[in-house]
């Protein structure tokens, strides 16, 4: 595995760790399909989140949410719809971003944006 | 995490501003920058200017989503001298600056590196701001000397953004920068010209005298090489100085045009000669984003000479009956109307004929092609303009021992004839006798039958229309003035008549 893939890895392990502090319940993670991956899924309540996840190691290239254009935004939101299709769920939706600052040495910080599109 | 800043500017329609307040709200969300108030694309791109400017020099921008609103937000904003203020009230959202406690508007064009950049029409952008109830203006350091033309500001000028920052109270200490210096002005090839070079046509220097003191529209018709172009250059050194409103005027004009400014008020009257290939708009004033004026508008309290007059098509000719008539211009475009000051003074510059050697040579033209020529200076053009004077090659030998006239002779007297037209118009909306209709001419400044005599022959053979007897009436009014005598004589109406004498059309 490539180091960039398993930084992605980590990231998300570290913002399933966040979201479930933060008191929501993780209900599905790397979700595939034919149009691309969801991140994670998680249900705030009786919302379900859809999370997307960008870890860097710094911020050399610029912030994490940097990343998340609104191309990326707009698929997340077919991504959802696919896979409340999938599930056969139903209920409120929300789509989160969770940032990760991942320097080499040193604490990790997290950041969690609610609500992004 | 929530901001909020603001900051002051101006946007300018022709030579009226408008002032614009820039808001800035920062909050949490997916970094992007949303610009809203009708930006044009320059604004649009300042976003990228202002984020460079600000990771340059060290400063925070905020970090989430932020929306920054140009108000009035139906104004259409054209422009890059909005990138400072637009900077500023993000710096405020972020808690770098802290809120304005006095009325300050904010003027520049920033680049990546921080530095500020001086923009076209910062002086009447600071006239704006002033109008607006500014009491400081920060500006580019190049731009410090140009603004300060304007009164009642105070004109603070920074190198770099991190500068303006700290004059507005950010706790900082701005590295020191090479600031961008501004274009060097240009001589005005029109100021050191002097009348006495002109020799001979001793017709055509009174003519030129006549036009300076009453404010007369003038036409010279002449065989190439008689003179007339360095006839014509002579005018702006021989009309009065600008007054300080008019050289404001005229510097704001330049200033929008994108002339580099003066550091002190040029009070020569502009001179403005339009090659006749000019179009519509060149003239007139236009252009797509911010108006630009033309040449008229630029040639304002001065002279818009026209040389080969009748080349320039019909269509840009009648372009200028409206300034002619009201003093502006009003330029309607996409982006909305702007108006200019176009109070000059047309000086007009022919040929006899398309070969030019009509009355003085071999003349190669058909009668027919003669008309036509003329024919394209239309009527209603040539109708507002009082003196027409012919101008021939001088002869070797003419005048060349007797005294010339020197631009500073011609200027007092031309000097002198004003202040006696404005003295006798006081209390009118005129100030010199060729602003004034003929109506108000002949009922308030009426004639001695005696004088009237030989118009009335003129008039009754036809040589002379009911409006040419008006425009020359006007022009011996202000030989009089010359003469520094009460009212015309018979000497002032002949004169004024001989000087109608000699022109094809």
């Amino acid at each position: 595995m490539r180091a960039k893939d398993q930084l992605g890895l980590d990231g998300e392990a570290a913002a399933s760790v966040h979201l479930e502090r933060a008191g929501m319940r993780i209900i599905d993670r790397r979700w595939r399909c034919a149009h691309g991956e969801l991140d994670i899924v998680a249900v705030d309540g009786d919302t379900i989140v859809f999370v997307e996840v960008k870890t860097r190691r710094g911020l050399a290239y610029g912030h994490p949410f940097e990343a998340i254009t609104p191309a990326k935004v707009r698929r997340l939101r077919l991504l959802a719809t696919l896979w409340l299709a999938a599930t056969g769920r139903r209920g409120p939706l929300r789509m989160d971003a969770v940032g990760i600052i991942a320097p080499r040495a040193g604490a990790w910080r997290v950041e969690h944006l609610r609500g992004i599109s | 995490m929530s901001g909020f800043g603001r900051a002051e500017c101006v946007a300018l329609r022709g030579l009226e501003g408008v002032g614009v307040q820039i808001e800035v709200h920062a909050s949490s969300g997916l970094p992007v920058v949303h610009i809203v108030g009708l930006p044009g694309p320059a604004v649009q791109q300042a976003r990228h200017r202002t984020w460079s400017a600000i990771a340059r020099m060290g400063l925070t921008a905020p970090s989430g989503r932020v929306v920054i609103n140009l108000t009035p937000a139906s104004l259409p904003k054209a422009g890059t001298h909005f990138d400072l203020a637009m900077a500023i009230a993000v710096l405020r959202a972020s808690g770098v600056v802290p809120p304005d406690d006095e009325a300050t508007a904010l003027l520049g064009e920033l680049g990546l590196d921080g530095r500020l950049r001086p923009v076209a029409g910062t002086l009447p952008l600071a006239r704006a701001a002033a109008e607006a109830g500014m009491t400081r203006l920060v500006v580019p350091t190049a731009s410090a000397d140009e603004a300060s033309l304007v009164a009642g500001l105070r004109v603070l000028g920074a190198p770099s953004l991190a500068h303006a920052a700290a004059l507005l109270g950010a706790e900082l200490e701005p590295e020191p920068v090479e600031p961008v210096l501004a274009d060097p002005v240009p001589a005005r090839a029109h100021a050191a010209l002097d009348l006495a070079d002109v020799v001979g046509n001793r017709d055509a220097v009174d003519a030129l005298e006549v036009a300076a003191a009453g404010a007369h529209h003038l036409m010279m018709v002449g065989p190439p090489g008689a003179g007339k172009t360095m006839l014509a250059m002579r005018l702006p050194g021989i009309l009065p100085p600008l007054t300080q409103v008019q050289a404001l005027d005229v510097a704001s004009l330049r200033s929008l045009s994108g002339e580099p400014a003066a550091p002190t008020l040029d009070l020569l009257p502009p001179f403005e000669h339009p090659h006749h290939s000019a179009t519509a708009v060149s003239l007139i004033g236009g252009g797509s984003g911010a108006i630009r004026p033309g040449a008229a508008a630029r040639a304002t309290h001065g002279v818009l000479f026209l040389d080969e007059a009748p080349e320039f098509p019909r269509t840009v000719l009648d372009m200028l009956r409206q300034p002619l008539e009201s003093g502006t211009i009003t330029v309607h475009r996409a982006a909305g109307a702007a108006s200019f000051p176009a109070r000059f003074q047309l000086l007009l510059a022919a040929n006899p004929c398309p070969c030019g050697q009509f009355g003085s040579g071999d003349c190669t033209c058909a009668p027919q092609q003669r008309r036509r020529y003329f024919g394209r200076l239309s009527g209603p053009l040539l109708d507002r303009v009082d003196l027409q004077v012919r101008v021939d090659r001088v002869v070797p030998g003419v005048d060349g021992e007797r005294h010339r006239r020197t631009t500073a002779d011609a200027a007092s007297r031309v000097t002198e004839a004003r202040a006696r037209a404005a003295h006798r118009l006081h209390g009118t909306e005129w100030t010199a006798m060729g602003h004034v209709p003929g109506p108000w001419l002949r009922r308030s400044l009426p004639l001695d039958r005696a004088l009237l005599a030989p118009l009335e022959r003129a008039l009754e053979t036809g040589s002379l229309t009911m409006r040419g007897l008006d425009r020359t009436v006007r022009v011996a009014w202000t030989m009089a003035d010359l003469d520094a005598v009460a009212s015309p004589s018979l000497t002032h109406i002949g004169r004024a008549l001989a000087l109608r004498k000699g022109i094809p059309a």
